[in-house]
């Protein structure tokens, strides 16, 4: 399959959150959001309680989506950076190997140079991270929780 | 494809409804979403031009329920349905993992269901998958208006394979959440199956 399932398990999130953290410390940044390129948030860190999270993941992912076909029009590889700039916020958006968009808010505290800086170090250390669980997810679970799903379950979703 | 998180013990899905302009997959997103209890929903969005065509996407979030612990989640996307934004339509389909064809049962839109049909083949294909080996539904929306041909027809025409078919009135919501919950009801059987 082209675009293998993404699973995420307890330690490798582990390591993921302290990533994010470090980077959101280093770069003096608001908010750090990793998103799955079909838009589902990964992992989040700073200031996010405020933010409508699920909402920014799938435009994220869409912006990203849309500059990537920009980019095969133009028969370039990739742009493998976004920079929105705001009056108050700006947005930093990265790709994380192929797979992960890395998302960085941050406003006049930092500075969009200091910004790439961190973010091109985290991104190294994302990258194999993503690359080790994508090998994991692509071995055969022994436990797969799905395999007991009956069809009881999945007509008791729809109960109410 | 389906994230798995472990972690969380959440599992989130993509859901995407296709189908010809104009043949009623906002509406049927919108009456998702007025119908849904404010708990189980995000926010909706709607990237549109400003004569409320759809320019983009549409989304909503929903969560289901608990299924053996693990939370689920939909994620439900529309494509723009106007033949010119096919660009659009491929970066929708991507990592999709149940698709909802609505079609438009009047007769003079047969043919741009056909057409709609054929591109939605076209673009799995570019992106690695085959229409007839993902979850997969069908809703003939429209079916109160007066040149809505029959779903006999329809089905001959839409529906060769044999997949799950609804008649759909989407704007009174009549077969939304019959629809929705067929197709989630197979991406669910899908994960059983396997996660390759």
């Amino acid at each position: 399959m082209l675009n293998p399932q993404l699973v995420m398990y307890e330690e490798e999130l582990r390591q993921i959150q302290a990533i994010a953290d470090k980077l959101q410390q280093d770069s003096r940044s608001k908010t750090i959001l990793l998103v799955d390129k079909n838009g589902q948030l990964v992992a989040s860190a700073g200031n996010h309680r405020d933010l409508d999270t699920t909402s920014l993941s799938s435009l994220v992912a869409g912006n990203v989506a849309a500059t990537g076909g920009i980019a095969k029009l133009l028969q370039e590889d990739e742009f493998a950076a976004l920079f929105h700039e705001g009056k108050g916020i700006s947005i930093h958006i990265s790709l994380v190997g192929r797979r992960i968009i890395l998302v960085v808010l941050f406003d006049k505290n930092t500075t969009q140079g200091l910004v790439r800086l961190r973010v091109r170090k985290a991104c190294i250390d994302l990258t194999r991270i993503f690359d080790e669980l994508a090998a994991k997810a692509a071995m055969p679970q022994e436990n797969n929780p799905f395999d007991e799903i009956t069809d009881e379950d999945i007509d008791n979703l729809f109960n109410d | 494809m389906s994230f798995i998180n472990y972690s969380s013990r959440e599992i989130n899905c993509k859901l995407v409804y296709y189908g010809p302009g104009l043949c009623g997959k906002t509406t049927n997103l919108q009456y998702i979403y007025d119908k849904t209890r404010p708990e189980a929903k995000g926010k909706m969005i709607s990237l549109a031009t400003e004569t409320e065509r759809t320019l983009f996407f549409d989304f909503l979030p929903l969560s289901l329920g608990e299924i053996r612990g693990f939370k689920t989640r939909f994620h439900l996307y529309t494509v723009p349905g106007q033949v010119f934004y096919d660009a659009s339509r491929k970066l929708i389909l991507k990592g999709v993992d149940g698709v909802c064809f609505v079609a438009d049962s009047q007769a003079e839109r047969m043919e741009a269901n056909i057409e709609s049909l054929d591109n939605l083949r076209l673009n799995l294909q570019e992106q690695g998958y085959e229409l007839d080996k993902i979850p997969y539904v069908i809703q003939y929306n429209k079916r109160d208006l007066p040149s809505a041909v029959s779903v006999k027809e329809l089905s001959e025409v839409c529906n060769p394979t044999g997949v799950p078919e609804f008649e759909g009135i989407a704007v009174t919501g009549v077969g939304v959440f019959d629809t929705l919950k067929a197709l989630a009801k197979q991406v669910l059987a899908e994960l059983r199956k396997g996660t390759s």
